[in-house]
């Protein structure tokens, strides 16, 4: 090495010098995670203020940092606080499989949902509450244990055929969104038959496997889903440079030095799991996991959709589209507000990606 | 002699049914500069794209310092061998300074993914290609030749000793064509740096490289100096051209002169 080096910092980028770390500093990449966390703060406080007593957001804030009085501590912890919390999990879990699908499969059309991963899962859950005795109100461990492993189980084999059906000397990401889309249909089917036949009398119940609802949520759900979260997230954010890589063609990610395929296959069975214990706690919840990402991408402005943001902004979606929908429409699920606003902001991607390709 | 830097032995290489380079050896000196030529679809690209681990041959092997390249952790290869693929693709909007950025890959950890050394390989490799003043520009806005260098640089910020370049002077003016190739000169020269290069010029070819390699139908059929290299003779089996040679005045090097069909009975 023999050039002189008298430049030491890349242009129009600002710098954080720690110690002999370095990074590039991105005010974006910081302010919109922590904006998104202070309004989904705000909207989680008001969605739990929210039922057949109505507590004031001072006094729901005031209970959660431990000062409110016996009654609403009661309310708020053992009835209230679970739904709410299973958003902001849920929510955050679809927001991070979405922004590792499209980002594997370069697509923003990639994510669980459009993909039958959570189709997938939720067959999976399905058939243990139809298959597991009295229909609809499985109980003990079977429900506690059983529905989000058959979740997770369900969800992880969608994305195994998915890669599997999708696989031609590489995965090819045009491929993946047609066979993600035949699976969705039949995943989709089989959720409707396996309802029909297993006569689950619980409308409520039935409705979470078709749209998805945070309603019937409760602590012994929550467990599993953070745990899973708990293992999952770190897993994913120590590979978060590997994703960078994989967003270029496979010879340029190959040339730096990434297993492509490894790489490709770990990445998108850590999203489906993420997909699937969603699933298994809330039902299909769609939109969240298509939306979030692509909206994170452009507030923060980064080439790829970001992590973290991606996480903090699907839970605010969540939360918020629960809040509405109570709001509006008291007792509908939210997975019904999600599937509105979902239908539009699809045909907009199609329209916008069939632009890109005549330009 | 010495170990070459990177070698083919007997290599096949091909895409599903289709072989396309069969049981083919090519040595490549240490701190040379050897350019491929070849017609279209002769395997050019496919070689390149062998002997920089992108492509697994079905037989045969590529060795890297004397060592198979496919026994070699992937990582440790991409810290020694740098590639820059035929047709390169980005994702919309991504800066200039992000996709150099992205060429420390191989110099990245899980637990330390980007350091000072990381911010000054990547501002060194933007200044050497003039492409700092676009640091903050979307690749995909950028000019065709814009374009290339910011390629460019991102194989250079990945600091490697070996460039594997596949048509890097291709979609671009002539004025540009020689600015890459200056750019690449310049990096043997100052720092020994080893290339491999495919290009499509044969002149700029004989000019720029040591040594010369003509392929045909997925083989090498000649390989020596320029002036060894390109021979009418050699135009006109592996190129079908019909072609005068002679010595290019400002380099010396061979300078190759198609006889146009239309000129031909004139001579």
């Amino acid at each position: 090495m023999s050039a002189v080096r008298d430049i030491e910092s890349v242009p129009g980028r600002k710098q954080v010098q720690v110690g002999g770390l370095a990074a590039s500093f991105r005010p974006r990449s910081v302010l919109v995670p922590v904006i998104c966390l202070v309004l989904l703060v705000l909207v989680a406080a008001l969605n739990i203020g929210r039922g057949s007593s109505d507590i004031a957001l001072l006094d729901v804030l005031r209970t959660l940092a431990g000062g409110g009085d016996r009654a609403e501590t009661g309310i708020i912890f053992d009835l209230r606080l679970p739904r709410t919390l299973a958003g902001v999990l849920v929510g955050a879990a679809f927001g991070l499989a979405g922004a590792l699908f499209q980002t594997v499969a370069r697509n923003p059309l990639a994510s669980p949902d459009i993909l039958g991963i959570t189709w997938g899962a939720g067959v999976g859950a399905v058939s243990v509450i139809v298959l597991g005795g009295s229909a609809g109100q499985v109980s003990g461990m079977v429900a506690e244990l059983g529905v989000p492993l058959a979740g997770l189980a369900g969800g992880l084999l969608a994305g195994l055929l998915l890669y599997a059906l999708a696989w031609r000397r590489g995965l090819d990401s045009y491929r993946m969104v047609l066979v993600g889309i035949g699976l969705a249909a039949i995943g989709n089917n089989v959720v409707y038959w396996l309802l029909t036949v297993g006569d689950v009398d619980d409308a409520t119940r039935a409705t979470t496997w078709i749209v998805g609802n945070l309603a019937a949520v409760g602590w012994e759900a929550l467990g599993p889903l953070a745990l899973a979260l708990a293992l999952l997230v770190p897993v994913t954010i120590a590979g978060v440079h590997t994703l960078g890589g994989l967003q270029f063609g496979d010879d340029t990610a190959r040339g730096l030095g990434i297993r492509v395929d490894g790489a490709r296959a770990t990445l998108l069975l850590l999203a489906a799991a993420l997909a699937a214990v969603a699933t298994a706690v809330a039902g299909p919840i769609t939109f969240v996991a298509l939306a979030t990402p692509q909206i994170a991408l452009r507030l923060v402005r980064s080439p790829q959709p970001p992590i973290v943001g991606s996480m903090v902004l699907g839970g605010l979606l969540t939360v918020s589209a629960d809040l509405a929908v109570r709001t509006v429409t008291p007792g509908l699920p939210v997975g019904v507000l999600t599937a509105i606003l979902g239908a539009p902001y699809l045909i907009f991607l199609f329209l916008r990606t069939r632009k890109e390709a005549r330009a | 002699m010495t170990t070459p830097r990177l070698q083919a032995e007997h290599v096949r290489l091909g895409y599903d049914e289709r072989i396309v380079v069969d049981g083919l050896n090519l040595d490549v000196a240490d701190e040379s500069v050897t350019v491929i030529i070849g017609p279209n679809g002769c395997g050019k690209s496919t070689l390149l794209r062998g002997m920089g681990r992108l492509l697994r041959p079905r037989s045969g092997s590529v060795l890297l310092d004397g060592k198979r390249i496919d026994r070699l952790p992937t990582k440790d290869v991409a810290k020694a061998v740098g590639v820059l693929p035929q047709t390169p693709s980005a994702p919309a909007g991504l800066t200039v300074a992000d996709l150099v950025a992205r060429g420390r890959q191989p110099h990245q950890h899980w637990y330390r993914q980007w350091s000072s050394g990381d911010e000054e390989a990547v501002a060194h490799a933007l200044s050497v290609t003039g492409m700092s003043a676009y640091a903050d520009r979307a690749v995909d806005e950028l000019s065709g030749g814009q374009r290339q260098r910011a390629w460019i640089s991102m194989t250079l910020a990945q600091e490697t000793s070996l460039l594997l370049l596949d048509e890097p002077i291709t979609y671009l003016d002539l004025a540009h064509q020689v600015d890459v190739l200056d750019l690449v000169h310049r990096l043997h020269t100052e720092r020994g740096t080893t290339v491999v290069m495919v290009l499509h010029d044969l002149n700029l070819a004989a000019r720029y490289a040591d040594t010369l390699v003509a392929m045909h139908d997925g083989a090498v059929v000649s390989r020596g100096t320029p002036d060894e290299v390109l021979t009418e003779d050699l135009l006109s089996d592996v190129f079908g051209l019909d072609a005068k040679v002679v010595s290019d005045p400002v380099a010396g090097t061979p300078l190759v002169l198609p006889i146009s069909a239309h000129l031909r009975d004139e001579l």
